[in-house]
């Protein structure tokens, strides 16, 4: 079976939509990504069907749902290459994930003057939870640079790493697109004393993922960026280490005794989900990665760098040194998120005219502050490719952004 | 539905294209305010000369932003030029009136009854072809970034001590 890219947009309902008269072209997935019919009805029939709080009930539509949400984790686990479900702790979003890691193993494991190694195309999620730390804790924050292509200079990747206890960086940035070799820094953070944390929000939704073999230590993403609902991420690390963390949220599920003298935590992965569960919405993850898994990441990978390079070629074209962008030229370095500045047009006013066509591009700092600074502009246009864009949709941002020239022509 | 000629409107388009009194004067006797809007970066920098009559003799506007904001900080800086202070009030007053935003109100509707009290006579001139704005939510605060700069610059070059 080939990559039927149309039979695949029919399964997303908003597809069908206009704007302005216009057909929706979503160019906007690095930021959210759209549902496929078969996400919406899985939370839907729990809803109808199914509903009713998990855990502990004992009655019928207690344990299905029971079930559902537990089925829901091992599918994402597997996604994943999790050896155990019970490494696979549900959280809010990658941010949250993030935020596990920083309140529960970081303020653990860390004292003043310990080293953090991040990188400086890394999103606010894997920024500002380490600024909290060091506020706090007075951990020092020590930031791996780009080169001029937009890739991570490792040249001084020693001496950053030098005695550090925390390596995190994302395995694809949001802004630039830029890949980054998930293995070979775990493997130097590992050979430093680091632990690895990887934010794989960009990831996990566009390419094969098997967290084994990255050989980290925190996985962090969000269902939200891979055709799942709002409202659910995940983390995974390794059975030892969230064994020896202390909980993060207390309350409700994550405990295994209360007393009036203190309380005992539940086992992994409930030791980590404190209160009512986003069940519903583990049951629409669930729903999502068995469409994206029937259609086979190797391939949505495949199809996302076919349309990343006809579109990079066909803006190139048009525009020539008119357009700038930010991020590597190579297919094989990077994702489908295309960060561009035109012409001297502030990017509100270039996603402005580009929804008169009904095109969706976000503009602004795509909470990548520092990493804006390090470009040395305040905002970009961000086109981010998914696996329901096909050349048409780049072909119909290539002429919005004819039109936005012409509009703003000096 | 909106569309983007109630936006962009040719006047607007022209501000933006040439902007009235870019620059910078000396501090002092100028006071220099800077306003940011932390979501789109967008950066307004503002050099005041409040002379000793309470007037605004002169203002030199430096910065980056959108079409919307750079009209805007232009068109405020041509209408507050030579005016005096309290006169630059009532615009600023009036402007905010314009983009729906009412101080005495919560809930940022306009009902036409705020709009005449707010504008107390005051003439907007072609400052009216940002009402368009209106339309577009997510801009009014490009809009107004340049005049609640000024109401800063202009609050802080009345009582210096209180910004030093
Ligand atoms: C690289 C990266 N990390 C983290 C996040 C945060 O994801 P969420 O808002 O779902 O927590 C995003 C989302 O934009 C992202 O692109």
């Amino acid at each position: 079976m080939s990559f039927d890219v149309d039979a695949i947009k029919k399964d997303f309902p908003i597809l069908e939509r206009e704007v302005h008269g216009k057909r929706l072209v979503y160019l906007d997935s690095a930021a959210s990504s759209q549902k496929p019919e078969v996400v919406l009805d899985a939370m839907d029939r729990v809803y109808r069907d199914h509903y009713a709080n998990v855990h502990r009930g004992v009655y019928t539509i207690a344990e299905e749902a029971t079930q559902a949400y537990e089925g829901a984790r091992a599918k994402v686990a597997r996604f994943v290459g999790a050896p155990s479900s019970s490494e696979l702790v549900f959280t809010r979003n990658a941010t949250e994930s993030i935020n596990l890691v920083a309140y529960s193993w970081a303020r653990a494991n860390l004292v003043a003057g310990d080293p953090i190694v991040l990188t400086q195309l890394e999103h606010h999620a894997n920024v500002v939870p380490w600024h909290i730390l060091a506020a706090e804790r007075g951990v020092e924050l020590r930031w791996i640079p780009l080169t001029a292509d937009y890739r991570l200079d490792l040249s001084n990747l020693d001496e950053l790493l030098d005695g550090a206890k925390l390596l995190a960086f994302s395995a694809m940035s949001n802004v630039l697109g830029t890949i980054t070799d998930v293995r070979e820094l775990a493997e130097a953070g590992h050979a430093a004393g680091a632990k690895v944390l990887v934010d794989a929000c960009q990831w996990v939704p566009h390419a094969p993922t098997d967290v084994q073999e990255w050989g980290a230590d925190f996985v962090a993403f969000s269902a939200h960026k891979m055709l799942g609902p709002t409202g659910i991420g995940a983390l995974w690390a390794p059975a030892e280490l969230l064994d020896a963390m202390p909980p993060f949220l207390g309350g409700g599920d994550m405990i295994r005794d209360v007393r009036l003298d203190g309380f005992t935590p539940n086992d992994l992965p409930w030791k980590f989900e404190a209160g009512t569960p986003p069940f519903v919405e583990a049951v629409g993850f669930g729903a999502a990665v068995d469409y994206l898994e029937a259609i086979g990441m190797d391939r949505v990978r495949a199809h996302e760098r076919e349309v990343t390079a006809y579109a990079l070629d066909a803006l190139e074209r048009r525009f020539g040194d008119r357009l700038t962008i930010f991020g590597p030229t190579d297919v094989d370095l990077r994702g489908g998120a295309i960060s561009f500045a035109l012409n001297g047009i502030h990017a509100h006013d270039v996603s402005q005219v580009l929804d008169e066509d009904g095109v969706c591009v976000r503009a602004g700092h795509h909470c990548a502050k520092p990493l804006m600074r390090v470009l040395g502009v305040s905002a970009t246009s961000r086109a981010s490719f998914y696996l329901y864009n096909d050349t048409a949709d780049a072909d119909a941002l290539v002429d919005g952004l004819t039109h936005v020239e012409q509009f703003f022509a000096l | 539905m909106p569309g983007l000629e109630d936006l962009y409107r040719e006047i607007i388009l022209d501000h933006y294209r040439s902007p009235r009194n870019r620059g910078e004067l000396a501090v002092p006797p100028a006071h220099k305010v800077e306003g940011f809007n932390p979501l789109c970066g967008d950066e307004v920098v503002l050099y005041l000369d409040v002379n000793a009559d309470g007037v605004v003799e002169d203002l030199k506007i430096n910065g980056q932003g959108c079409s919307i904001s750079q009209a805007s900080t232009s068109m405020m800086s041509s209408a507050v030029k030579g005016k005096p202070v309290a006169e630059a009030r009532k615009l600023i007053r009036a402007f905010k009136a314009l983009m729906s935003i009412h101080e005495s109100k919560l809930d940022g509707e306009s009902d036409g009854s705020d709009l005449a009290a707010d504008l107390e006579g005051v003439k907007l001139g072609d400052l009216e072809a940002l009402q368009g704005v209106v339309k577009f939510p997510v801009r009014i605060k490009c809009a107004t970034l340049a005049w609640n700069t000024l109401a800063q610059g202009l609050d802080e070059s009345e009582n210096p001590a209180a910004s030093a």
